[in-house]
């Protein structure tokens, strides 16, 4: 593509740079690898830095080693060695509660990820995800007694859409007046938070009926909640939310790749000034990408509550309540904006936080209040470094393609 | 559009005509006449805050008729609400009024203010300088509990401040060296921020407590007490905070600095135009390092207050900051990126917050809503509706030697 003389927008991501020649070619394989290479890079430095600092503090590396396995077997991970559908056993418990988790980090990665691919950083998927999972709440509450297929539908749809029109008032800000979405999606992240806290406060129009002293929502009647495909009886089972979220992934994967909308969200990620310049109407694919991306937040807080949650409470869903979709910029990121990527990082990221609290409940060596805060920190080391790929891959040792990027003028001021 | 000081030097008379007078005057008076109905003054009729809303609506249209479009229509909304806000204080019991609107709420203001005014100032050096710091929310996390650490362990509350100052300061030398020196993704290196933050001092929280609450006793941020105020003043400022005050002159310094100095000028230099600034031999770099290390240290200088400070009461909790700093980060952006700007913001944050506490007598969940103001007000001034806000021209954008 070739720009009009316009002024050349911020680089795009490594991975789009295309110099025609031998050199492209060597820097395409090299990107390539350095796609897979890179996160891996990251992960293990993030975990290597995470273990010192548990051995420092706990002034022991093997009870470090030892607190580190314990997550991982809290995660249910060591349910490969010893496969059960039983989830009266521990393993699989742990499996499956990990399995719902990741769930909901795909939805919200995927949704980081799609405004990404447009060149927009939707930083309010957590407003989104409030948004989606309060208008499930009260399609679930209301209508109750119908039956369960098209309310569940009407649930989920409705709960999707409200936040894709939530995202999409960042979009419009961004196509209209040029309000730069980062700030925008910030705000109406309170915004969310603040009116869901109205709603189900005390004496708000969603609070429960019953109790009026609790600040809790009512409970989704049974007609919409998700059916569990893998459960027992008295245990949270995983329900076909999982379904939900991987269809997404296929769903992002052919919006990006296999059609005319995803062609133009990624031109327009590429190169706005390019894109116009081709034809595509850069506004429209502001507004759509956004509202798209707003979609798949919105739903993984739809099928949290229609799931596992069934009702509202400050801080009551497993997935620590106010971070999801914050988390959701750590998965995609790790996964590079792919929909292959998303999904690896959503099983990581959701691993790693059950493991680290739930599934330590009963370790020997570390408390599992104090390790449950492992997770903020490697979700923040593996933010960190993979923001600055130039150190991993000075690391990494090519120093050819640090020096080419180091050559490239940045920013506007070229 | 002319320079205030190009204005003052005009007659009155031709100031009264300048359509911009008019708007500001007619915004005031929407304010004021909301104002009328509550105490000190307290109208009983409606009639007041109507006919002074209306007033400010005239002035308003009167405005957008001599081409300031956006702010004669500010004005007439803000006449429009006086007027709605006047009638609804006229409509409820005086004893409520009086116990939501008496001169502790100018306190309450000024003591929700404070850490937001720290942060902001921050943030707006750090922008100024050409990095965006959505990390603010982190730092001051960190000043929350290191401070209340230093402070406890130090056995005073002076050696708390200067922890709190260190370790903002060291941590956002972390955020600065991955944004300036490896030219990561601001708000990707802010993102990481602020997760680091909520793991560290969770982490270290537990670790050092062992899950056990701050003793009790920990020497607290000092009120400095003004004899001989009595009465209702005595009360809005007579016993504020100490940071409360040194936020006042941080202010009035950060304004100086940046633009009555030589320094300021480099500073803003590097964030309209880093390349021009190079040319000309300023050390892009350094500028840039120096303002984020001052971001750290007046974000956790905010972050110190809301643990130390009279609310705090010598307490950590898990992420106790709870979006502060993306309120100092809105308030840099409503105000403009200039320090009287933000400042006003964040008293307006602030009088949001306090209004929000005080509102709950007449009903909690309305107390809540209120919260929301600040985030709509900010959205609004990014969507350009009342005046338009503009940012640094290389805000954000790495910056490479050549």
């Amino acid at each position: 593509m070739t720009a009009p003389g316009k002024s050349p927008s911020p680089p795009p991501a490594p991975e789009e740079f295309g110099d025609p020649g031998t050199l492209a070619a060597r820097l395409a394989v090299k990107q390539r690898a350095g796609g897979i290479v890179i996160p891996i890079l990251t992960v293990v430095f993030a975990l290597v830095i995470s273990i010192a600092v548990v051995a420092a503090t706990q002034h022991s590396v093997h009870t470090s080693l030892v607190a580190f396995k314990e997550i991982f077997d809290g995660a249910g991970l060591n349910w490969i060695a010893h496969p059960t559908t039983n989830l009266q056993n521990l393993a699989a418990y742990n499996l499956s509660q990990t399995l719902l988790q990741t769930s909901t980090l795909i939805l919200t990665g995927l949704s980081v990820a799609f405004a990404f691919r447009c060149g927009m950083f939707n930083i309010g998927g957590q407003g989104q995800y409030f948004v989606g999972l309060i208008v499930a709440n009260w399609l679930g509450v209301s209508f109750a007694g119908m039956s369960p297929l098209p309310h569940i539908l009407i649930a989920m749809v409705g709960g999707t859409l409200a936040a894709a029109a939530y995202a999409g008032i960042a979009g419009v800000l961004k196509a209209t007046v040029g309000a730069h979405e980062v700030i925008t999606t910030i705000m109406l992240n309170w915004i969310a938070f603040w009116t869901v806290s109205w709603l189900i406060g005390a004496g708000g129009p969603l609070q429960n009926s019953t109790d009026p002293t609790n600040p809790v929502s009512n409970q989704v009647a049974p007609s919409a909640r998700l059916p569990d495909f893998w459960g027992a009886q008295g245990f949270q089972g995983v329900h076909i939310g999982l379904f939900v979220a991987l269809a997404c992934v296929v769903v992002f994967w052919i919006l990006i790749s296999r059609t005319t909308l995803g062609y133009e969200v990624r031109a327009v990620g590429f190169n706005p000034d390019a894109a116009a310049y081709g034809g595509i109407n850069v506004k429209k694919n502001f507004i759509r990408a956004m509202a798209i991306s707003g979609a798949f937040a919105g739903l993984a807080g739809v099928i949290d509550m229609l799931g596992g949650a069934t009702n509202y409470q400050y801080g009551q869903l497993d997935v620590p309540f106010s971070q999801v979709g914050f988390i959701g910029i750590a998965v995609a990121l790790l996964g590079r904006n792919t929909a292959l990527g998303t999904l690896l990082a959503a099983i990581l990221f959701g691993g790693l936080l059950y493991g680290s609290f739930h599934g330590l409940g009963s370790s020997s060596v570390i408390d599992p209040t104090l390790a449950s805060n492992i997770p903020y920190i490697v979700q923040g080391l593996i933010v960190l470094f993979i923001g600055a790929d130039v150190l991993l891959m000075s690391v990494w040792g090519s120093r050819k393609k640090l020096r080419w990027r180091s050559s490239k003028p940045a920013g506007a001021s070229a | 559009m002319s320079t205030w000081a190009e204005r003052l030097d005009n007659p009155v008379s031709a100031r009264l005509r300048d359509p911009a007078a008019t708007g500001y005057l007619g915004i005031i008076l929407g304010a004021f006449a909301a104002f009328l109905a509550i105490p000190p003054i307290e109208a009983r009729t409606i009639t007041w805050p109507i006919l002074v809303g209306i007033v400010a609506a005239a002035l308003g249209i009167w405005t957008v008729t001599r081409g300031r479009r956006r702010l004669g229509w500010g004005a007439v909304a803000a006449g429009l609400v006086g007027i709605g806000l006047g009638i609804l204080a006229t409509h409820s019991s005086t004893t409520n009024l009086s116990s939501a609107f008496d001169s502790t709420l100018v306190a309450q203001t000024l003591g929700f203010a404070t850490p937001l005014v720290f942060a902001a100032m921050g943030g707006m050096f750090s922008e100024r300088s050409g990095v965006v710091n959505i990390g603010l929310e982190g730092m001051m996390l960190m000043g929350a509990f290191w401070g209340v650490y230093g402070a406890d362990k130090g056995g005073n509350w002076v050696v708390g401040l200067l922890v709190a100052m260190a370790v903002g300061g060291l941590f956002a030398l972390v955020y600065a060296f991955f944004a300036i020196q490896l030219r990561a993704d601001q708000i990707v290196g802010g993102t990481a921020i602020n997760f680091l933050a909520v793991g560290i001092t969770g982490f270290f929280f537990i670790q050092l407590y062992n899950n056990n609450p701050i003793p009790n006793g920990v020497s607290l941020l000092p009120n400095v007490n003004i004899p001989g105020l009595s009465g209702s003043l005595g009360q809005a400022i007579g016993d504020l905070n100490i940071l409360t005050w040194a936020g006042f002159v941080l202010v009035l310094v950060a304004y100086v600095v940046l633009f009555k100095t030589a320094i300021g000028l480099r500073i803003r230099a590097c964030g309209e135009h880093p390349r021009a600034a190079d040319t000309v031999g300023i050390d892009v770099y350094a500028i840039r390092y120096a303002c984020v290390v001052l971001s750290g240290v007046l974000a956790a200088v905010g972050g110190i207050y809301l643990s130390e400070g009279p609310q705090g009461n010598g307490t950590f909790l898990f992420d106790m900051t709870n979006g502060r700093g993306f309120i100092a980060l809105a308030a840099v952006i409503f105000g403009n990126w200039r320090p009287f700007g933000a400042f006003g913001a964040a008293l307006l944050f602030g009088f949001s917050s306090a209004l929000a506490l005080k509102l709950q007598v007449y009903s909690q969940s309305a107390g809540t809503l209120f919260n929301i103001l600040p985030y709509v007000l900010t959205l609004i001034a990014v969507a350009g509706v009342i005046g338009r806000t503009v940012p640094p021209a290389a805000d954000g954008q790495p910056y490479a030697k050549q």
